[in-house]
């Protein structure tokens, strides 16, 4: 283990560091999209119109942080790409055909005849629900290494469910934030229960892990890690009691301060992620394989590598400049 | 019942014939909007507006089944490919990682200020936006070609234990058919669009709605196929030669010649017989295709019979290249029978406007097919002379590939069909309301 971390190759770190990035990137940002989608449902014609607007600019960029992220996955750690997809076959499909579904129920809603309107909307509903639902299975399956025993299977729908609810979360919090009046107060609801859901989840998760994997056991609860790390659990978890006195305050009284449940949220799977990227860490492939058995020749890293601490400042800075420009409660212009 | 490699490879190919549709429209087509939003910044005349309202709708919808189709592949390739990435991921990998870093977030996040920032973002910003899509489409373009014609074409690396390693980059990504593959898909894209947008607004002119903004679409579209169509077989017959160099087994198939042989007649129909390697009912033109490929009328081209059995199905890739070559001929004459009369006239026939609605989409036709030709004919290889197709795939099960295989078709055709319908219906929403439209989606 020690020979492992102190090798002298620092590329795949750097790499796992950038994959990290853009799969958090990816989850705040497409899991704020997705879980409009899931939401979609519940409201009324006009308010779905809001909803999708709101979402609207962003969507497209929102994924190409997936596209990212398994690109480096397929870039930089090219053995364990292969490994993983041809693992999570079945799942990554499903993934992708909710992805397809609710990308193109976008366009198609609004341009297609009326009367396929209803069809798109539906479409675009279940496919951010099968995506997310995916991506949750997927990321359970990851956890054990992708074991197939029934309890691992019952844990990666349980994980399933919980990535769903806060997706839902994120998404409403984003409605919150985006929309004002009655979808607003609508939002404040839907938070409120996918709060209760999300939270239920992640307190599953936590606690079955390190009881399904005993390594990761060791590395939680052994000292002085244990102190060291008691911060990210103790951190989510008042987090998610002051955001529950906020969304219930937020209910009944004026809301004043629109971002404070999105910004809860972000910093709640930023925590998450980060619990998650301590317990995997070095191993791409839990407990099979590390980032740098994985790792593709040096040279071609370094090539990459250039680009990307050139490129990269620029898509975030570009990215803060397309969200200036849609600052601001969404409406809708007449069509 | 078919193995899981070939099943593999009919979902990949289902899924890259998908793909492309989309990307061939946009790429061309974000530099036609470039062109309509300059034209109207610099006359200020609302035809430009128009056509530009009408053509960005279209461009967003394409562009999101673009994405979505494109998104399916980057998870194909470790799903059903993971002998790719294995073999030449060192290579691969970065030409990717640039596409996607330096491509597909400048097109993804300018989109979302071109469709839904006019108005919230000043003119000049809103023109900078669709240019740097434009750039963007391009650039992802310029990548993944590099790519495919690396495939083609494999130079700059040296094999360490059957891994590729990169040894000089500026040649693999100026690989000896780079050029050639890059330029003949812009072309195919152009000729694409502007068939594209000369049949729309055919469609429109049939039904009467013969305002401004029909007449300088249906220009646009016309005149841009008549000047490229030329180009386009130039580039083609080079791109030929160029496989002649590095590729012999492909043109071989591409001209359904089994034996070595000199003087070889041109075939314009065929029925190969993979069997008994020769081919049946042949209507040729004697020494054409020697003249064709070697300038000279004597000249001998090898045949598939020195291959050593490592060439490709030959009728596949043989039909292939007819209906490509087909298809481009009857554009060639079409569009400049069509740009004639609307250059003599300023308007064109209804029986040629006909035919052009049915062409709206024969770009499409062209290109896949022109797609089958060259990759079919890389067959039996992944990557030319290096990876074996065979050796790439990935260890699912049959049934597994089969069932996925099944939804992603019907998921293909259903989108294809409401992606053709909502074109037209689109277009007869824009005749309704002519000018009154809002720029937003």
């Amino acid at each position: 283990m020690e020979q492992i971390i102190n090798n002298s190759n620092w590329l795949p770190v750097a790499f796992a560091a950038i994959m990290g990035l853009a799969i958090l990137a990816y989850v705040i940002l497409d899991g704020y999209d997705l879980g409009v989608g899931i939401l979609i449902n519940k409201a009324n014609d006009f308010e779905k119109d809001l909803m999708i607007a709101s979402i609207g600019p962003f969507w497209d960029a929102n994924e190409t942080w997936l596209v990212l992220g398994v690109g480096i996955l397929l870039v930089a750690f090219p053995i364990a790409h292969g490994e993983i997809l041809t693992a999570l076959y079945l799942p990554v499909c499903i993934m992708i055909f909710g992805l397809i579904l609710r990308g193109v129920a976008f366009d198609f809603r609004i341009k297609a005849q009326d009367k396929h309107k209803k069809w798109w909307n539906q479409c675009f509903f279940i496919g951010s629900l099968i995506a997310a639902l995916a991506q949750g299975y997927m990321l359970g399956m990851y956890i054990l290494g992708f074991k197939q025993q029934f309890q691992d299977i019952l844990f990666s729908i349980m994980s399933a469910i919980c990535l769903a609810a806060g997706y839902c979360l994120i998404g409403s919090s984003w409605l919150i934030m985006k929309t004002q009046d009655q979808l607003q107060k609508k939002a404040v609801l839907w938070a409120n229960i996918s709060l209760k859901f999300t939270a239920l989840g992640l307190a599953l998760v936590s606690i079955s892990t390190p009881w399904i994997s005993l390594r990761i056991f060791n590395k939680w609860f052994s000292m002085p890690n244990f102190i060291i790390l008691l911060p990210i659990p103790l951190f989510t978890g008042l987090i998610l009691i002051v955001l529950y006195f906020i969304l219930k305050n937020m209910k009944n009284n004026n809301i004043n301060f629109p971002w404070i449940p999105f910004a809860g949220s972000v910093v709640i799977f930023m925590l998450a992620f980060n619990g998650l990227c301590y317990s995997f860490y070095p191993y791409i492939i839990p407990d099979k394989m590390t980032i740098w058995q994985a790792a593709s020749a040096e040279s071609s890293l370094m090539i990459i590598f250039i680009g990307t601490i050139i490129v990269l400042p620029c898509i975030i800075g570009y990215t803060f400049f397309a969200y200036k420009v849609f600052w601001g409660k969404v409406k809708i212009e007449n069509q | 019942m078919i193995g899981s490699t070939d099943l593999s490879r009919i979902q990949f190919a289902a899924n890259i014939t998908f793909h492309i549709l989309f990307p061939t429209i946009n790429l061309a087509l974000a530099w036609i909007l470039v062109f309509f939003q300059q034209r109207y910044n610099k006359t200020g005349d609302k035809k430009w507006m128009n056509a530009y309202k009408l053509w960005v709708k279209i461009f967003a919808l394409s562009f999101a089944l673009g994405v979505v189709s494109g998104v399916t592949m980057s998870f194909q390739f470790g799903t059903n490919w993971p002998g790719f990435m294995k073999t030449v991921g060192n290579i691969a990998g970065p030409l990717l990682g640039y596409e996607v870093l330096t491509a597909f977030f400048l097109e993804a996040t300018f989109l979302g200020i071109m469709l839904y920032g006019y108005g919230k973002v000043s003119n000049k910003v809103h023109s900078l936006a669709t240019i740097l899509v434009a750039l963007g489409t391009s650039l992802s373009a310029f990548w993944i070609i590099v790519l495919n014609s690396w495939m083609h074409t494999p130079i700059g690396y040296k094999m360490v234990d059957g891994v590729a390693h990169a040894t000089n980059w500026l040649e693999i990504i100026f690989n000896p058919s780079m050029f050639y593959r890059l330029f003949h898909m812009m072309l195919a894209s152009g000729l694409t669009v502007s068939f594209l947008i000369a049949g729309i607004s055919c469609y429109r002119w049939l039904k009467n709605d013969k305002t401004e903004s029909v007449i300088i679409s249906l220009k646009t579209g016309l005149y841009l196929a008549a000047i490229l169509i030329p180009i386009q077989i130039f580039v083609g017959d080079s791109l030929g030669l160029n496989s002649l160099k590095y590729q012999p087994a492909k043109i071989a198939a591409i001209e359904g010649i089994w034996k070595t042989e000199k003087s070889v007649p041109l075939l314009l129909f065929a029925i190969p017989d993979g069997k008994n390697k020769t081919n049946s009912y042949e209507l040729k033109i004697p020494k054409m295709a020697s003249l064709l490929l070697t300038h000279d009328l004597n000249g001998e081209i090898k045949g598939l019979n020195t291959f050593n059995g490592n060439y490709p199905p030959v009728a596949p890739v043989f039909f292939a290249f007819r209906i490509m070559a087909g298809v481009g001929f009857l554009m060639f004459a079409v569009s400049w029978i069509a740009s004639w009369q609307m250059y003599r006239h300023n308007k064109i026939k209804d029986f040629l406007a006909k035919i052009l609605v049915i062409m709206t989409f024969s770009g499409w036709v062209a290109t896949v097919a022109g797609w089958y030709v060259t990759e079919i004919g890389r067959q039996p290889f992944l990557v030319q002379g290096i990876l074996r197709t065979s050796d790439a795939v990935s260890s699912v099960s049959q049934k597994m590939v089969a069932s996925t295989l099944a939804i992603y078709i019907s998921i293909y055709v259903v989108l294809i069909i409401s992606y053709i319908s909502t074109i037209f219906y689109m277009t007869r929403r824009e005749m309704n309301t002519e000018g009154g439209q809002p720029l937003t989606m």
